[in-house]
C-alpha cells in the first residue's frame, strides 16, 4: 500500500523528477548544437573593458552532466525514489538494518545461547564470556556504576562484596532483569535532636567517632521509631527490601554525621532500572555473571 | 524560444526562473513529506507532551541541549544495540520544532526515557562528573534554583493552545480543555530541573522495548 495519502503525490513526484532529468538532457542537446565562434567576442563591452567570448562549454564539463543524467536514470530504476515505485532491488533502510543485524546475530547468537545455558558461576569463570560481559557493562552500566564499577554517591560499588539486595547469582540476575526500587522514608517528624542521636548511634555501629551519650539515646529510638523494621534488630539490613547493613564500612550516601542526618531527615529514594525487556535474557545473563566476577576476591 | 540574452537583461524574469530552479529540491524532498502516512501519523504510544514535559522541553531547547545531543537513532546495528529501536518519523509528530540535532558530543537521547533513575538524572545534571568522571558535559545545577512557573511554565496554557492548533490542523489527538486548564497546577512548584527530568524520562518510550 502506498505511503502517500493520495495518488496525486505519486504523480507529483514522478512528473518533477522525470521533468528535471529531461530538462537537463534537452539543455545538453541544445547546447551541443549551438554555433560557436571561438576566439571572437560577442561584441558587447561593459564595465569599460569586460568582454565575452563565444566558446563552447568544456567537453569534460558537458560529459559530467551526461553522466549524472545516466546515473540518475539507473539509480531511479534500482532504488526507491520515483513516487511509489520501490525500485528493482527492493532496497529499504529498514531492510538494510535487518540484514546487518541478522548477519551479526548469526555469529554472536550461538555464543550468547551457549552462555545462557550455563550456570552463572561457570560463566563468570569463562574468559571469553567475561570479555563480552565487560563490553556490555561499559555500554549499558558504567553511566551509573562507573567505568571501574566502583560506583558513585548514591550508586552502589559493584566490586566490594557488599549487597543491598543479595549477592547470590540469582539475586544479582533478578536485580538486573527486573530492577529494584529502594525507599528510605523521611523521618523529619522525629525532630532534629532525636535525629542527631540516631546519626551518632549509626556511626557507633561501624566504629566511627561518635558522642556515646547521644548514641545510647539513639539506640533506644532505633528500636522505637521503626528503624528495625527494615534494618533489623542487629542493624545488619535486609536484602528483601534493600535496606543496607549499617554496621559495615560501606556508605552509599556518605558516613559523615551531616550525610547520615540528611538521609534520616529527608529519606532516600533510588532505583535500579529493569533491563530484561531492553537487553533480553542472554545479555542480562552475561552481565549478571560479569558483576559476579567483579566480586571474586572481595570479602 | 527564450534567449539567454532576454533572461540576462530582464531582472524579473531572471528572479522567477532562478526561484523555480532552486525550489525543485524542496518541492520534491520536503513537500511530499506532509502527505505521507508514515510521517504524519503518531506511532502507537506516542502522546502529546503533557504540561510538565512541554515545559521541560523548553528548558532543553533554551539550554541548547540539541547542540551536543541528537534525538535520532539511525538504523545501524551499532546504534540500535546501544540506544534501542531506530527512530521512526511517527514518533516526532508532536515535536515543534523537532530536536534531531546534528552532532553528538554526548550520546543520543531519543530513548533515554527510563534508562536511568530520576536520581541519576538529578545527580548528573547537578554535576555530571559526580557520576561519570570522564564526562565533559557542563553542569546545570542552576536549573534547580528556578521555579518552572516563573520561566518556561509562565505561559504554558498559551503554548499548549498553539500545540493543539498544530495537532488539530493535522487531525491527530491533542490536549483537552481540562488538560490546558490544569497545566499550571501540574507544574506547581517544580523547578526547571524537575520539569527537564520529566521531559527526559518520557523520551522514546513508545518503541523502547520493541525489537
Amino acid at each position: 500500500m502506498s505511503d502517500f495519502v493520495s495518488d496525486f503525490w505519486n504523480l507529483y513526484v514522478i512528473v518533477i523528477v522525470v521533468g528535471s532529468i529531461l530538462a537537463c538532457a534537452i539543455l545538453l542537446i541544445v547546447q551541443g548544437k549551438a554555433t560557436f565562434t571561438p576566439g571572437k567576442t560577442m561584441g558587447h563591452v561593459w564595465d569599460e573593458t569586460l568582454e565575452e567570448y563565444n566558446n563552447p562549454m568544456p567537453k569534460w564539463w558537458s560529459w559530467m552532466f551526461v553522466i549524472t543524467v545516466v546515473f540518475a536514470l539507473v539509480y531511479l530504476a534500482l532504488y526507491p525514489g520515483l513516487g511509489n515505485f520501490k525500485g528493482m532491488l527492493g532496497w529499504t533502510s529498514v531492510g538494510q538494518h535487518k540484514v546487518e543485524v541478522d548477519k551479526m546475530d548469526a555469529v554472536v547468537k550461538p555464543m550468547f545461547d551457549k552462555y545462557l545455558a550455563m550456570d552463572l558461576k561457570a560463566v563468570a569463570a569463562d574468559k571469553q564470556a567475561m570479555e563480552m560481559g565487560k563490553r556490555l557493562y561499559l555500554t549499558y552500566c558504567m553511566q551509573c556504576h562507573g567505568a571501574d564499577a566502583r560506583g558513585a554517591k548514591g550508586f552502589p560499588n559493584l566490586t566490594d562484596g557488599d549487597w543491598l539486595y543479595g549477592g547470590e547469582p540469582e539475586q544479582i540476575k533478578e536485580t538486573i532483569a527486573n530492577g529494584r526500587m529502594g525507599v528510605m522514608p523521611p523521618h523529619e517528624q522525629l525532630g532534629g535532636d532525636t535525629i542527631k542521636d540516631l546519626a551518632n548511634y549509626v556511626r557507633s555501629l561501624s566504629g566511627l567517632p561518635h558522642d556515646s551519650a547521644r548514641a545510647a539515646k539513639g539506640q533506644e529510638t532505633f528500636g522505637s521509631a521503626g528503624c528495625v523494621g527494615c534494618h533489623g534488630m542487629d542493624a545488619k539490613g535486609m536484602h528483601a527490601v534493600g535496606a543496607p547493613n549499617l554496621t559495615d564500612k560501606v556508605w552509599l550516601y556518605g558516613s559523615s554525621e551531616a550525610a547520615i542526618t540528611e538521609t534520616i531527615t529527608k529519606g532516600r529514594q533510588n532505583q535500579m532500572p529493569a533491563w530484561k525487556e531492553f537487553l533480553g535474557d542472554a545479555k542480562v545473563h552475561l552481565l549478571s555473571a560479569y558483576v559476579l566476577s567483579l566480586n571474586q576476591g572481595a570479602k | 524560444m527564450l534567449k539567454h540574452e532576454q533572461i540576462e537583461k530582464s531582472v524579473g524574469l531572471l528572479v522567477v526562473l532562478t526561484l523555480l530552479v532552486v525550489s525543485v529540491g524542496g518541492l520534491l524532498e520536503i513537500v511530499p513529506l506532509f502527505f505521507q502516512k508514515s510521517t504524519t501519523t503518531p506511532v502507537e504510544g506516542t502522546k502529546p507532551y503533557d504540561a510538565v514535559r512541554l515545559a521541560g522541553r523548553d528548558v532543553y531547547i533554551r539550554e541548547g541541549c540539541f547542540l551536543c545531543h541528537s534525538q535520532m537513532i539511525r538504523p545501524f546495528r551499532a546504534e540500535t544495540e546501544r540506544y534501542g529501536h531506530y527512530s521512526v518519523a511517527g514518533e516526532y509528530v508532536y515535536d515543534h520544532p523537532f530536536q534531531w540535532g546534528s552532532k553528538r558530543t554526548g550520546p543520543d537521547l531519543h530513548r533515554v526515557g527510563g534508562r536511568y533513575s530520576d536520581e541519576w538524572q538529578r545527580a548528573h545534571l547537578m554535576n555530571p562528573r559526580d557520576v561519570v568522571p570522564e564526562s565533559n558535559m557542563p553542569a546545570f545545577a542552576f536549573l534547580a534554583d528556578v521555579k518552572a512557573k516563573d520561566s518556561v511554565g509562565a505561559d504554558i496554557e498559551k503554548k499548549m493552545e498553539i500545540m493543539r492548533g498544530y495537532a488539530n490542523a493535522r487531525g491527530i489527538p491533542t490536549y483537552s480543555d481540562e488538560e490546558i486548564k490544569g497545566a499550571k497546577a501540574a507544574i506547581g512548584e517544580k523547578t526547571e530541573m524537575d520539569v527537564l527530568i520529566a521531559y527526559l524520562q518520557g523520551l522514546g518510550l513508545a518503541l523502547k522495548n520493541v525489537k
